[in-house]
Protein backbone atom coordinates (compact mmCIF):
# COMPACT_ATOMS: atom_id res chain seq x y z
CA UNK A 1 0.00 0.00 0.00
CA UNK A 2 1.10 3.72 -0.06
CA UNK A 3 1.89 4.02 3.17
CA UNK A 4 4.26 1.11 2.89
CA UNK A 5 5.77 2.34 -0.37
CA UNK A 6 7.35 5.56 0.85
CA UNK A 7 8.29 4.55 4.13
CA UNK A 8 10.09 1.44 1.86
CA UNK A 9 11.23 4.99 -0.20
CA UNK A 10 12.30 7.00 2.87
CA UNK A 11 14.32 3.87 4.34
CA UNK A 12 16.44 3.87 0.77
CA UNK A 13 16.68 7.34 1.26
CA UNK A 14 18.45 6.83 4.78
CA UNK A 15 20.50 4.17 3.52
CA UNK A 16 22.08 6.05 0.47
CA UNK A 17 22.24 9.46 2.06
CA UNK A 18 24.08 7.11 4.44
CA UNK A 19 26.21 5.10 2.08
CA UNK A 20 27.25 8.44 0.49
CA UNK A 21 28.81 9.77 4.11
CA UNK A 22 30.44 6.80 4.18
CA UNK A 23 32.26 7.31 0.70
CA UNK A 24 33.53 10.20 1.89
CA UNK A 25 34.44 8.54 4.83
CA UNK A 26 36.20 5.81 2.99
CA UNK A 27 38.16 8.60 0.85
CA UNK A 28 39.67 10.20 3.88
CA UNK A 29 40.29 6.68 5.91
CA UNK A 30 43.85 5.70 5.37
CA UNK A 31 47.83 5.67 6.15
CA UNK A 32 48.43 9.19 4.75
CA UNK A 33 44.63 10.20 6.60
CA UNK A 34 42.76 13.06 5.10
CA UNK A 35 45.66 14.89 4.04
CA UNK A 36 45.59 12.84 0.56
CA UNK A 37 41.61 13.65 0.18
CA UNK A 38 42.43 17.44 0.65
CA UNK A 39 45.33 17.94 -1.81
CA UNK A 40 44.33 15.09 -4.10
CA UNK A 41 43.32 18.35 -6.77
CA UNK A 42 47.00 19.66 -6.48
CA UNK A 43 49.24 16.59 -5.57
CA UNK A 44 49.69 13.31 -8.36
CA UNK A 45 50.38 11.27 -5.33
CA UNK A 46 47.54 12.25 -3.27
CA UNK A 47 45.28 11.99 -6.52
CA UNK A 48 46.93 8.36 -7.13
CA UNK A 49 45.83 6.97 -3.60
CA UNK A 50 42.60 8.07 -3.87
CA UNK A 51 41.78 7.34 -7.33
CA UNK A 52 43.65 4.34 -7.46
CA UNK A 53 43.44 2.93 -4.02
CA UNK A 54 40.55 4.44 -1.71
CA UNK A 55 37.95 5.04 -4.10
CA UNK A 56 37.49 1.50 -5.71
CA UNK A 57 38.40 0.03 -2.56
CA UNK A 58 35.70 1.73 -0.80
CA UNK A 59 33.23 1.34 -4.12
CA UNK A 60 34.39 -2.28 -4.17
CA UNK A 61 33.29 -3.24 -0.59
CA UNK A 62 29.97 -1.41 -1.16
CA UNK A 63 29.40 -3.64 -4.11
CA UNK A 64 30.53 -6.77 -2.61
CA UNK A 65 28.60 -5.92 0.07
CA UNK A 66 25.48 -5.35 -2.02
CA UNK A 67 25.94 -8.60 -3.81
CA UNK A 68 26.41 -10.45 -1.02
CA UNK A 69 23.09 -8.80 0.91
CA UNK A 70 21.01 -9.38 -2.66
CA UNK A 71 22.13 -12.93 -2.09
CA UNK A 72 21.27 -13.32 1.22
CA UNK A 73 17.79 -12.31 0.81
CA UNK A 74 17.36 -14.72 -2.18
CA UNK A 75 18.58 -17.39 -0.48
CA UNK A 76 16.37 -16.79 2.68
CA UNK A 77 13.44 -15.98 0.43
CA UNK A 78 14.12 -19.19 -1.91
CA UNK A 79 14.33 -21.43 1.25
CA UNK A 80 12.14 -19.74 3.47
CA UNK A 81 14.15 -20.25 6.56
CA UNK A 82 15.44 -16.47 7.98
CA UNK A 83 18.75 -18.53 8.86
CA UNK A 84 19.77 -19.04 5.61
CA UNK A 85 23.15 -17.25 4.14
CA UNK A 86 25.20 -17.80 1.60
CA UNK A 87 27.75 -19.18 3.65
CA UNK A 88 25.05 -21.83 5.10
CA UNK A 89 23.94 -23.88 2.14
CA UNK A 90 27.28 -23.84 1.09
CA UNK A 91 27.88 -21.36 -1.66
CA UNK A 92 30.92 -19.90 -0.21
CA UNK A 93 33.02 -23.15 0.61
CA UNK A 94 32.17 -24.00 -2.82
CA UNK A 95 33.28 -20.55 -4.35
CA UNK A 96 36.56 -21.03 -1.57
CA UNK A 97 36.88 -24.56 -3.34
CA UNK A 98 36.78 -23.39 -7.13
CA UNK A 99 39.44 -20.98 -5.98
CA UNK A 100 41.46 -22.75 -4.74
CA UNK A 101 41.20 -24.87 -8.05
CA UNK A 102 41.54 -22.31 -10.00
CA UNK A 103 44.98 -20.52 -8.43
CA UNK A 104 46.55 -24.17 -8.04
CA UNK A 105 45.76 -24.31 -11.68
CA UNK A 106 46.67 -20.70 -13.23
CA UNK A 107 48.75 -19.03 -10.19
CA UNK A 108 51.61 -20.31 -11.45
CA UNK A 109 50.90 -19.91 -15.14
CA UNK A 110 53.67 -16.64 -16.34
CA UNK A 111 51.60 -16.10 -19.39
CA UNK A 112 48.34 -16.19 -17.57
CA UNK A 113 47.28 -12.43 -17.43
CA UNK A 114 46.02 -10.26 -14.38
CA UNK A 115 42.53 -10.44 -16.28
CA UNK A 116 42.74 -13.86 -17.45
CA UNK A 117 43.10 -14.69 -13.78
CA UNK A 118 40.33 -12.62 -12.65
CA UNK A 119 38.22 -13.86 -14.70
CA UNK A 120 39.23 -17.15 -14.41
CA UNK A 121 38.71 -16.40 -10.55
CA UNK A 122 35.53 -15.23 -10.76
CA UNK A 123 34.13 -18.04 -13.31
CA UNK A 124 35.90 -20.84 -10.80
CA UNK A 125 33.73 -18.94 -8.09
CA UNK A 126 30.61 -19.06 -10.20
CA UNK A 127 30.88 -22.29 -10.83
CA UNK A 128 31.84 -24.11 -7.81
CA UNK A 129 29.16 -21.77 -5.72
CA UNK A 130 26.76 -22.91 -7.96
CA UNK A 131 27.85 -26.31 -7.71
CA UNK A 132 27.98 -26.46 -3.90
CA UNK A 133 24.08 -25.34 -4.33
CA UNK A 134 22.60 -27.54 -5.92
CA UNK A 135 24.61 -30.48 -4.31
CA UNK A 136 23.00 -28.94 -0.83
CA UNK A 137 19.65 -29.17 -3.07
CA UNK A 138 20.44 -32.50 -4.07
CA UNK A 139 21.30 -33.56 -0.94
CA UNK A 140 18.33 -32.24 1.13
CA UNK A 141 16.06 -33.65 -1.59
CA UNK A 142 14.68 -30.30 -1.96
CA UNK A 143 13.46 -27.26 -0.05
CA UNK A 144 10.59 -28.48 1.80
CA UNK A 145 13.08 -29.85 4.60
CA UNK A 146 14.68 -26.83 6.76
CA UNK A 147 16.45 -28.86 9.36
CA UNK A 148 17.36 -31.17 5.97
CA UNK A 149 18.71 -28.23 3.96
CA UNK A 150 20.81 -26.46 6.42
CA UNK A 151 22.54 -29.74 7.57
CA UNK A 152 23.27 -30.77 3.89
CA UNK A 153 24.29 -26.87 3.38
CA UNK A 154 26.63 -27.60 6.36
CA UNK A 155 28.05 -31.10 4.90
CA UNK A 156 28.66 -29.99 1.68
CA UNK A 157 30.41 -26.91 3.10
CA UNK A 158 32.48 -28.77 5.42
CA UNK A 159 33.36 -30.97 2.75
CA UNK A 160 34.04 -28.92 0.35
CA UNK A 161 36.12 -26.82 2.86
CA UNK A 162 38.17 -29.25 3.16
CA UNK A 163 38.87 -30.26 -0.28
CA UNK A 164 39.74 -26.73 -0.45
CA UNK A 165 42.24 -27.23 2.56
CA UNK A 166 43.68 -30.36 1.16
CA UNK A 167 44.87 -28.60 -2.24
CA UNK A 168 46.27 -25.56 -0.55
CA UNK A 169 48.61 -27.96 1.33
CA UNK A 170 49.46 -29.99 -1.86
CA UNK A 171 50.47 -26.71 -3.13
CA UNK A 172 52.28 -24.67 -0.71
CA UNK A 173 52.57 -21.62 -3.26
CA UNK A 174 48.66 -20.91 -3.02
CA UNK A 175 48.80 -21.16 0.56
CA UNK A 176 49.68 -17.45 1.15
CA UNK A 177 46.97 -16.66 -1.57
CA UNK A 178 44.49 -18.96 -0.23
CA UNK A 179 44.85 -17.70 3.61
CA UNK A 180 44.47 -14.06 1.95
CA UNK A 181 41.29 -15.49 0.47
CA UNK A 182 39.81 -17.11 3.75
CA UNK A 183 40.46 -14.06 5.80
CA UNK A 184 38.25 -11.89 3.48
CA UNK A 185 39.49 -8.56 2.40
CA UNK A 186 39.39 -5.62 0.73
CA UNK A 187 42.02 -4.32 0.39
CA UNK A 188 43.34 -5.13 -3.08
CA UNK A 189 39.96 -4.24 -4.97
CA UNK A 190 40.86 -2.12 -8.03
CA UNK A 191 38.76 -0.97 -10.40
CA UNK A 192 38.91 -4.36 -12.59
CA UNK A 193 37.28 -5.36 -9.64
CA UNK A 194 34.99 -3.12 -9.10
CA UNK A 195 34.00 -2.74 -12.22
CA UNK A 196 33.74 -6.77 -12.49
CA UNK A 197 31.22 -6.47 -9.47
CA UNK A 198 28.88 -4.04 -10.64
CA UNK A 199 28.79 -5.74 -14.19
CA UNK A 200 27.34 -9.14 -12.18
CA UNK A 201 25.21 -6.80 -9.28
CA UNK A 202 22.99 -4.87 -11.63
CA UNK A 203 21.65 -7.91 -13.42
CA UNK A 204 21.17 -9.76 -10.37
CA UNK A 205 19.29 -6.71 -8.95
CA UNK A 206 17.07 -7.01 -11.75
CA UNK A 207 16.28 -9.88 -11.86
CA UNK A 208 15.54 -9.93 -8.10
CA UNK A 209 13.36 -7.07 -8.78
CA UNK A 210 11.39 -9.11 -11.89
CA UNK A 211 10.90 -12.25 -9.57
CA UNK A 212 10.15 -10.44 -6.55
CA UNK A 213 6.25 -11.42 -7.55
CA UNK A 214 7.36 -15.03 -7.26
CA UNK A 215 8.92 -15.04 -4.13
CA UNK A 216 6.08 -13.61 -2.85
CA UNK A 217 4.06 -16.56 -3.59
CA UNK A 218 6.57 -18.85 -2.89
CA UNK A 219 6.48 -17.30 0.83
CA UNK A 220 2.73 -18.93 1.58
CA UNK A 221 4.51 -22.30 0.42
CA UNK A 222 5.22 -24.18 -2.64
CA UNK A 223 1.84 -25.43 -3.35
CA UNK A 224 -0.08 -22.33 -2.91
CA UNK A 225 2.84 -20.33 -5.07
CA UNK A 226 2.01 -23.28 -7.90
CA UNK A 227 -1.46 -22.71 -7.20
CA UNK A 228 -1.54 -18.94 -8.17
CA UNK A 229 0.07 -19.72 -11.55
CA UNK A 230 3.83 -19.43 -10.99
CA UNK A 231 6.19 -21.66 -12.59
CA UNK A 232 8.05 -22.87 -9.50
CA UNK A 233 10.44 -24.88 -11.10
CA UNK A 234 11.90 -21.95 -13.57
CA UNK A 235 11.75 -19.34 -10.90
CA UNK A 236 13.76 -22.10 -8.62
CA UNK A 237 16.61 -22.16 -10.98
CA UNK A 238 17.04 -18.66 -11.70
CA UNK A 239 17.12 -18.00 -7.76
CA UNK A 240 19.56 -20.53 -7.31
CA UNK A 241 21.55 -18.86 -10.55
CA UNK A 242 21.68 -15.40 -8.72
CA UNK A 243 22.62 -16.05 -5.09
CA UNK A 244 25.45 -18.03 -6.87
CA UNK A 245 26.39 -15.44 -8.85
CA UNK A 246 26.00 -12.98 -6.66
CA UNK A 247 28.16 -14.98 -3.60
CA UNK A 248 30.62 -16.16 -6.08
CA UNK A 249 31.46 -13.21 -7.85
CA UNK A 250 31.66 -11.05 -4.41
CA UNK A 251 34.01 -14.12 -2.86
CA UNK A 252 36.20 -14.21 -5.75
CA UNK A 253 36.92 -10.70 -5.46
CA UNK A 254 37.06 -10.40 -1.52
CA UNK A 255 37.22 -13.60 -0.15
CA UNK A 256 35.39 -14.93 2.55
CA UNK A 257 33.34 -11.82 4.08
CA UNK A 258 31.28 -13.59 6.98
CA UNK A 259 27.25 -12.67 8.32
CA UNK A 260 26.96 -9.74 5.82
CA UNK A 261 24.29 -12.31 3.82
CA UNK A 262 22.65 -12.59 6.64
CA UNK A 263 22.53 -10.12 8.55
CA UNK A 264 21.48 -7.72 5.91
CA UNK A 265 18.12 -8.67 4.79
CA UNK A 266 17.46 -9.38 8.80
CA UNK A 267 18.12 -5.85 9.39
CA UNK A 268 16.08 -4.58 6.72
CA UNK A 269 12.92 -6.33 8.17
CA UNK A 270 13.27 -5.23 11.39
CA UNK A 271 12.85 -0.90 9.92
CA UNK A 272 10.12 -2.15 7.36
CA UNK A 273 7.60 -4.60 5.60
CA UNK A 274 8.23 -5.02 2.20
CA UNK A 275 7.82 -7.63 -1.10
CA UNK A 276 10.17 -9.62 -1.96
CA UNK A 277 11.65 -7.52 -4.70
CA UNK A 278 11.93 -4.52 -2.33
CA UNK A 279 13.71 -6.26 0.16
CA UNK A 280 16.42 -7.56 -2.04
CA UNK A 281 17.18 -3.96 -3.23
CA UNK A 282 16.81 -2.89 0.45
CA UNK A 283 18.80 -5.79 1.50
CA UNK A 284 21.59 -5.42 -1.19
CA UNK A 285 21.68 -1.37 -0.15
CA UNK A 286 21.90 -2.65 3.53
CA UNK A 287 24.64 -5.05 2.50
CA UNK A 288 26.91 -2.75 0.54
CA UNK A 289 26.25 0.06 3.78
CA UNK A 290 27.58 -2.62 6.12
CA UNK A 291 30.78 -3.64 4.35
CA UNK A 292 31.47 -0.42 3.71
CA UNK A 293 31.28 0.16 7.42
CA UNK A 294 33.38 -2.58 8.17
CA UNK A 295 35.68 -1.42 5.62
CA UNK A 296 35.84 1.87 7.18
CA UNK A 297 36.55 0.40 10.84
CA UNK A 298 39.49 -2.29 9.56
CA UNK A 299 41.18 0.51 8.10
CA UNK A 300 40.93 2.70 11.50
CA UNK A 301 40.46 0.14 14.48
CA UNK A 302 44.64 -0.13 14.51
CA UNK A 303 45.61 2.15 12.01
CA UNK A 304 48.07 2.47 10.18
CA UNK A 305 47.71 -0.98 9.91
CA UNK A 306 44.70 -2.96 9.19
CA UNK A 307 42.49 -5.89 10.18
CA UNK A 308 41.08 -7.65 7.70
CA UNK A 309 37.51 -7.32 7.16
CA UNK A 310 35.96 -10.59 7.18
CA UNK A 311 37.55 -10.64 10.40
CA UNK A 312 35.59 -8.24 11.43
CA UNK A 313 32.38 -8.77 10.21
CA UNK A 314 32.64 -11.85 11.70
CA UNK A 315 32.44 -11.25 14.73
CA UNK A 316 30.31 -8.54 14.36
CA UNK A 317 28.19 -10.44 12.46
CA UNK A 318 28.69 -13.76 15.20
CA UNK A 319 27.32 -10.85 17.84
CA UNK A 320 24.31 -10.58 16.16
CA UNK A 321 23.81 -14.34 14.94
CA UNK A 322 24.16 -14.74 18.82
CA UNK A 323 21.57 -11.96 19.55
CA UNK A 324 18.73 -13.00 16.99
CA UNK A 325 19.29 -16.91 18.50
CA UNK A 326 18.44 -15.48 21.71
CA UNK A 327 15.86 -13.12 20.55
CA UNK A 328 13.95 -15.83 18.63
CA UNK A 329 14.58 -18.63 21.47
CA UNK A 330 12.64 -15.67 24.36
CA UNK A 331 9.78 -15.01 21.24
CA UNK A 332 9.50 -19.06 20.98
CA UNK A 333 9.95 -19.40 17.08
CA UNK A 334 13.74 -19.81 16.02
CA UNK A 335 13.62 -20.82 12.60
CA UNK B 1 -27.42 -35.51 -9.71
CA UNK B 2 -27.72 -35.51 -13.18
CA UNK B 3 -29.90 -32.44 -13.48
CA UNK B 4 -27.00 -30.18 -12.35
CA UNK B 5 -23.74 -29.05 -14.33
CA UNK B 6 -20.36 -31.06 -13.07
CA UNK B 7 -17.22 -29.27 -11.87
CA UNK B 8 -14.99 -32.20 -11.53
CA UNK B 9 -15.14 -35.43 -13.04
CA UNK B 10 -12.55 -37.67 -12.45
CA UNK B 11 -11.51 -41.11 -14.18
CA UNK B 12 -9.04 -43.60 -12.34
CA UNK B 13 -6.53 -40.85 -10.44
CA UNK B 14 -3.44 -43.29 -9.39
CA UNK B 15 -1.04 -41.45 -7.08
CA UNK B 16 1.97 -42.63 -5.81
CA UNK B 17 3.88 -40.82 -3.08
CA UNK B 18 7.90 -41.84 -2.45
CA UNK B 19 7.25 -44.96 -4.77
CA UNK B 20 4.07 -46.23 -3.11
CA UNK B 21 0.90 -45.89 -4.44
CA UNK B 22 -1.36 -43.42 -2.49
CA UNK B 23 -4.48 -43.52 -4.26
CA UNK B 24 -6.00 -46.53 -6.29
CA UNK B 25 -8.53 -45.63 -9.15
CA UNK B 26 -10.20 -42.66 -7.91
CA UNK B 27 -13.64 -42.19 -10.02
CA UNK B 28 -15.70 -39.03 -9.10
CA UNK B 29 -17.95 -36.55 -9.91
CA UNK B 30 -18.36 -33.15 -8.10
CA UNK B 31 -21.30 -31.04 -8.87
CA UNK B 32 -20.66 -27.14 -10.00
CA UNK B 33 -22.53 -24.53 -7.70
CA UNK B 34 -22.21 -26.91 -4.53
CA UNK B 35 -20.45 -27.39 -1.72
CA UNK B 36 -18.70 -31.32 -1.82
CA UNK B 37 -16.85 -31.97 1.64
CA UNK B 38 -14.50 -35.31 1.70
CA UNK B 39 -13.84 -37.02 4.54
CA UNK B 40 -12.15 -40.18 6.04
CA UNK B 41 -9.84 -40.96 8.26
CA UNK B 42 -6.29 -40.19 8.67
CA UNK B 43 -4.07 -41.45 6.20
CA UNK B 44 -6.74 -42.03 3.56
CA UNK B 45 -5.59 -39.91 0.83
CA UNK B 46 -7.74 -36.97 1.46
CA UNK B 47 -5.36 -34.15 0.94
CA UNK B 48 -3.90 -35.96 -1.24
CA UNK B 49 -7.01 -36.59 -3.28
CA UNK B 50 -8.16 -32.82 -3.24
CA UNK B 51 -4.05 -32.25 -4.38
CA UNK B 52 -4.77 -34.06 -7.46
CA UNK B 53 -8.03 -31.83 -8.71
CA UNK B 54 -6.18 -29.12 -7.91
CA UNK B 55 -3.49 -30.06 -10.72
CA UNK B 56 -0.62 -29.41 -8.01
CA UNK B 57 0.54 -33.18 -8.06
CA UNK B 58 1.27 -35.60 -10.58
CA UNK B 59 -1.02 -38.34 -11.27
CA UNK B 60 -2.33 -40.80 -13.78
CA UNK B 61 -5.79 -41.09 -14.79
CA UNK B 62 -8.11 -38.17 -16.23
CA UNK B 63 -9.51 -34.87 -14.41
CA UNK B 64 -11.69 -32.63 -16.28
CA UNK B 65 -12.41 -29.67 -14.87
CA UNK B 66 -15.60 -28.15 -16.10
CA UNK B 67 -15.66 -30.14 -18.91
CA UNK B 68 -11.93 -29.61 -19.76
CA UNK B 69 -8.40 -31.66 -19.06
CA UNK B 70 -6.91 -30.51 -15.89
CA UNK B 71 -3.84 -30.76 -17.89
CA UNK B 72 -4.62 -29.04 -20.80
CA UNK B 73 -4.92 -25.65 -18.72
CA UNK B 74 -1.98 -23.68 -19.21
CA UNK B 75 -0.56 -22.31 -15.07
CA UNK B 76 -2.24 -18.83 -14.98
CA UNK B 77 -5.75 -19.98 -16.67
CA UNK B 78 -5.81 -23.27 -14.17
CA UNK B 79 -5.07 -20.36 -11.36
CA UNK B 80 -8.06 -18.45 -12.66
CA UNK B 81 -10.21 -21.25 -12.37
CA UNK B 82 -9.31 -23.17 -9.32
CA UNK B 83 -8.23 -21.57 -6.21
CA UNK B 84 -6.25 -23.82 -3.34
CA UNK B 85 -6.64 -23.23 0.51
CA UNK B 86 -3.40 -25.55 1.74
CA UNK B 87 -2.62 -27.29 4.83
CA UNK B 88 0.14 -26.42 6.98
CA UNK B 89 1.99 -24.65 4.67
CA UNK B 90 5.09 -22.49 6.08
CA UNK B 91 4.22 -19.03 5.40
CA UNK B 92 6.83 -16.47 5.48
CA UNK B 93 5.62 -14.00 8.47
CA UNK B 94 7.22 -10.75 6.47
CA UNK B 95 4.35 -9.12 3.96
CA UNK B 96 1.52 -7.63 5.20
CA UNK B 97 -2.38 -8.71 5.33
CA UNK B 98 -2.92 -6.59 2.30
CA UNK B 99 0.24 -7.58 0.22
CA UNK B 100 -0.85 -11.48 1.01
CA UNK B 101 -4.07 -11.23 0.01
CA UNK B 102 -3.27 -9.52 -2.98
CA UNK B 103 -0.99 -12.57 -3.94
CA UNK B 104 -4.50 -14.24 -4.79
CA UNK B 105 -5.20 -11.86 -7.78
CA UNK B 106 -1.36 -12.80 -9.50
CA UNK B 107 -3.49 -15.18 -12.27
CA UNK B 108 -4.87 -11.97 -12.93
CA UNK B 109 -1.81 -9.62 -13.36
CA UNK B 110 0.81 -8.81 -16.27
CA UNK B 111 4.30 -8.81 -14.76
CA UNK B 112 4.94 -6.00 -12.92
CA UNK B 113 1.54 -4.46 -13.57
CA UNK B 114 0.10 -2.32 -10.85
CA UNK B 115 -3.03 -3.94 -9.57
CA UNK B 116 -5.99 -2.75 -11.34
CA UNK B 117 -9.20 -1.16 -9.79
CA UNK B 118 -10.62 -4.88 -9.89
CA UNK B 119 -8.28 -6.41 -8.20
CA UNK B 120 -8.33 -3.75 -5.12
CA UNK B 121 -11.93 -4.21 -5.26
CA UNK B 122 -11.60 -8.09 -4.56
CA UNK B 123 -8.95 -7.67 -1.95
CA UNK B 124 -10.95 -5.40 -0.05
CA UNK B 125 -14.22 -7.79 -0.53
CA UNK B 126 -12.12 -10.35 0.99
CA UNK B 127 -10.70 -8.82 3.57
CA UNK B 128 -14.15 -7.79 5.02
CA UNK B 129 -15.59 -10.84 4.56
CA UNK B 130 -13.31 -12.91 6.44
CA UNK B 131 -13.41 -10.28 9.21
CA UNK B 132 -9.81 -9.14 8.53
CA UNK B 133 -9.59 -5.60 7.21
CA UNK B 134 -8.36 -4.18 10.14
CA UNK B 135 -4.85 -5.49 10.02
CA UNK B 136 -4.53 -4.69 6.69
CA UNK B 137 -1.47 -3.06 7.97
CA UNK B 138 -0.30 -5.38 9.69
CA UNK B 139 2.64 -8.42 9.46
CA UNK B 140 1.61 -12.30 9.05
CA UNK B 141 3.79 -12.80 11.78
CA UNK B 142 2.16 -10.28 14.33
CA UNK B 143 -1.32 -12.45 13.61
CA UNK B 144 -1.97 -15.36 16.05
CA UNK B 145 -2.65 -19.10 14.33
CA UNK B 146 -6.50 -18.12 13.66
CA UNK B 147 -5.83 -14.87 12.84
CA UNK B 148 -3.65 -15.88 10.01
CA UNK B 149 -5.76 -18.89 8.98
CA UNK B 150 -8.36 -16.14 8.49
CA UNK B 151 -6.00 -13.75 6.17
CA UNK B 152 -5.08 -17.20 4.10
CA UNK B 153 -8.81 -17.67 3.62
CA UNK B 154 -9.12 -14.27 2.14
CA UNK B 155 -6.18 -14.69 -0.15
CA UNK B 156 -8.28 -17.89 -1.51
CA UNK B 157 -11.45 -15.59 -1.81
CA UNK B 158 -9.45 -13.17 -3.33
CA UNK B 159 -8.83 -15.16 -6.17
CA UNK B 160 -12.68 -15.36 -7.19
CA UNK B 161 -12.06 -18.67 -8.74
CA UNK B 162 -15.67 -20.06 -10.01
CA UNK B 163 -13.60 -23.65 -8.17
CA UNK B 164 -12.43 -23.81 -4.69
CA UNK B 165 -10.14 -26.24 -3.24
CA UNK B 166 -9.44 -26.13 1.10
CA UNK B 167 -7.46 -28.47 2.75
CA UNK B 168 -8.63 -28.38 6.37
CA UNK B 169 -9.63 -24.77 6.35
CA UNK B 170 -11.02 -24.80 9.90
CA UNK B 171 -7.55 -25.04 11.22
CA UNK B 172 -6.84 -22.58 14.40
CA UNK B 173 -10.28 -20.82 13.99
CA UNK B 174 -12.46 -20.48 16.95
CA UNK B 175 -16.00 -21.66 16.46
CA UNK B 176 -17.48 -18.15 15.78
CA UNK B 177 -15.05 -17.65 12.98
CA UNK B 178 -15.84 -21.45 11.99
CA UNK B 179 -19.44 -20.31 11.57
CA UNK B 180 -18.24 -17.30 9.48
CA UNK B 181 -16.22 -19.96 7.29
CA UNK B 182 -19.41 -21.75 6.86
CA UNK B 183 -21.26 -18.50 5.63
CA UNK B 184 -18.44 -17.44 3.71
CA UNK B 185 -19.19 -21.29 1.76
CA UNK B 186 -23.05 -20.39 1.03
CA UNK B 187 -22.06 -17.56 0.13
CA UNK B 188 -19.83 -18.94 -2.67
CA UNK B 189 -22.15 -21.43 -3.77
CA UNK B 190 -25.24 -18.99 -4.05
CA UNK B 191 -22.87 -16.95 -6.18
CA UNK B 192 -22.41 -20.67 -8.63
CA UNK B 193 -19.54 -21.37 -7.36
CA UNK B 194 -18.34 -24.62 -6.49
CA UNK B 195 -16.09 -25.28 -3.32
CA UNK B 196 -14.18 -28.54 -2.38
CA UNK B 197 -13.19 -28.79 1.34
CA UNK B 198 -11.53 -31.78 3.18
CA UNK B 199 -12.69 -31.74 6.76
CA UNK B 200 -11.38 -33.20 10.14
CA UNK B 201 -14.74 -32.31 11.94
CA UNK B 202 -17.06 -34.34 10.35
CA UNK B 203 -19.60 -32.36 11.99
CA UNK B 204 -18.92 -29.63 9.98
CA UNK B 205 -18.45 -31.60 6.71
CA UNK B 206 -21.94 -32.69 6.97
CA UNK B 207 -23.34 -29.00 6.38
CA UNK B 208 -22.13 -29.59 2.72
CA UNK B 209 -24.71 -30.53 0.30
CA UNK B 210 -22.56 -33.51 -1.29
CA UNK B 211 -20.17 -36.27 0.84
CA UNK B 212 -17.46 -37.91 -0.41
CA UNK B 213 -16.22 -40.70 1.71
CA UNK B 214 -12.56 -42.25 1.73
CA UNK B 215 -10.84 -45.17 2.76
CA UNK B 216 -7.32 -46.20 2.05
CA UNK B 217 -6.94 -44.03 -1.01
CA UNK B 218 -10.56 -45.47 -2.94
CA UNK B 219 -13.84 -43.68 -2.35
CA UNK B 220 -16.48 -45.92 -0.56
CA UNK B 221 -19.23 -43.74 -0.77
CA UNK B 222 -20.02 -40.56 -2.54
CA UNK B 223 -23.87 -38.67 -2.25
CA UNK B 224 -25.70 -36.19 -0.53
CA UNK B 225 -24.65 -35.20 3.18
CA UNK B 226 -28.72 -35.78 4.23
CA UNK B 227 -28.83 -39.08 2.90
CA UNK B 228 -29.01 -42.07 5.41
CA UNK B 229 -26.55 -43.97 2.93
CA UNK B 230 -23.76 -41.25 3.50
CA UNK B 231 -24.15 -41.22 7.31
CA UNK B 232 -23.89 -45.48 7.39
CA UNK B 233 -20.80 -44.77 5.45
CA UNK B 234 -19.62 -42.25 7.37
CA UNK B 235 -19.57 -44.39 10.39
CA UNK B 236 -18.32 -47.42 8.88
CA UNK B 237 -14.72 -45.64 7.84
CA UNK B 238 -14.44 -44.25 11.02
CA UNK B 239 -15.03 -48.04 12.57
CA UNK B 240 -18.43 -47.06 14.01
CA UNK B 241 -16.54 -44.57 16.88
CA UNK B 242 -19.22 -41.89 16.03
CA UNK B 243 -22.72 -41.90 15.03
CA UNK B 244 -24.55 -39.61 12.78
CA UNK B 245 -27.39 -37.74 14.61
CA UNK B 246 -29.88 -35.69 13.56
CA UNK B 247 -30.82 -32.60 16.24
CA UNK B 248 -33.20 -29.60 15.27
CA UNK B 249 -32.61 -30.55 11.30
CA UNK B 250 -29.09 -30.69 11.51
CA UNK B 251 -26.99 -33.95 11.15
CA UNK B 252 -24.09 -34.07 14.04
CA UNK B 253 -21.17 -36.39 14.15
CA UNK B 254 -21.32 -37.46 18.10
CA UNK B 255 -18.83 -40.35 19.69
CA UNK B 256 -20.14 -43.70 20.22
CA UNK B 257 -18.81 -44.39 23.29
CA UNK B 258 -20.90 -47.40 24.31
CA UNK B 259 -18.38 -49.71 21.81
CA UNK B 260 -15.43 -48.74 24.45
CA UNK B 261 -17.64 -49.94 27.72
Amino acid sequence: MSLNKSNNWSIALVMLLSIALCIGIGLSVGSSGLESLQNAWHDEVAWQIIWDIRLPRTLGALAAGALLGLAGALAQGLFRNPLADPYLLGSASGATLGVALALAFFGGNQLATEVLVRVGLTGAAFVGALLAVVLTLVLAKGVQHTMRLLLAGVIVGVVMGAMASLISLMRPDILQNMQGFLLGSTAFIGWSACIVMACFLIPCLCFAWFFGFAMDALSLGESTAVSLGVPLRAMRMVIVLLVALATGTAVAQTGLIAFVGLAAPHLVRSIASVKSGSLALLSALMGGLLLLLADILARSLIAPQELPVGVLTAVLGGGYLLWLMYRNQNQGALG
Amino acid sequence: MSETSIAIQSSNILVSLNGQEVLHGIDLQIRAGLWTSIVGPNGSGKSTLLKALAGLLEFHGEVLVFDAPLNSFKAKVRAQQISWLGQNEVTSDDLNVWDVVMLGRLPYQDWMAVPSSQDIQAVETALQATQSWDWRQRRLGQLSAGEKQRVLLARAIAVQAPLTLMDEPLTNLDPPHQVNWLEQVRCLTSQGKTVVSVLHEVGMALHADDMVVIQAGRIVHQGACSEPTTHRAIEAVFDNRIAIQSIHSHWIAVPNLLRSR
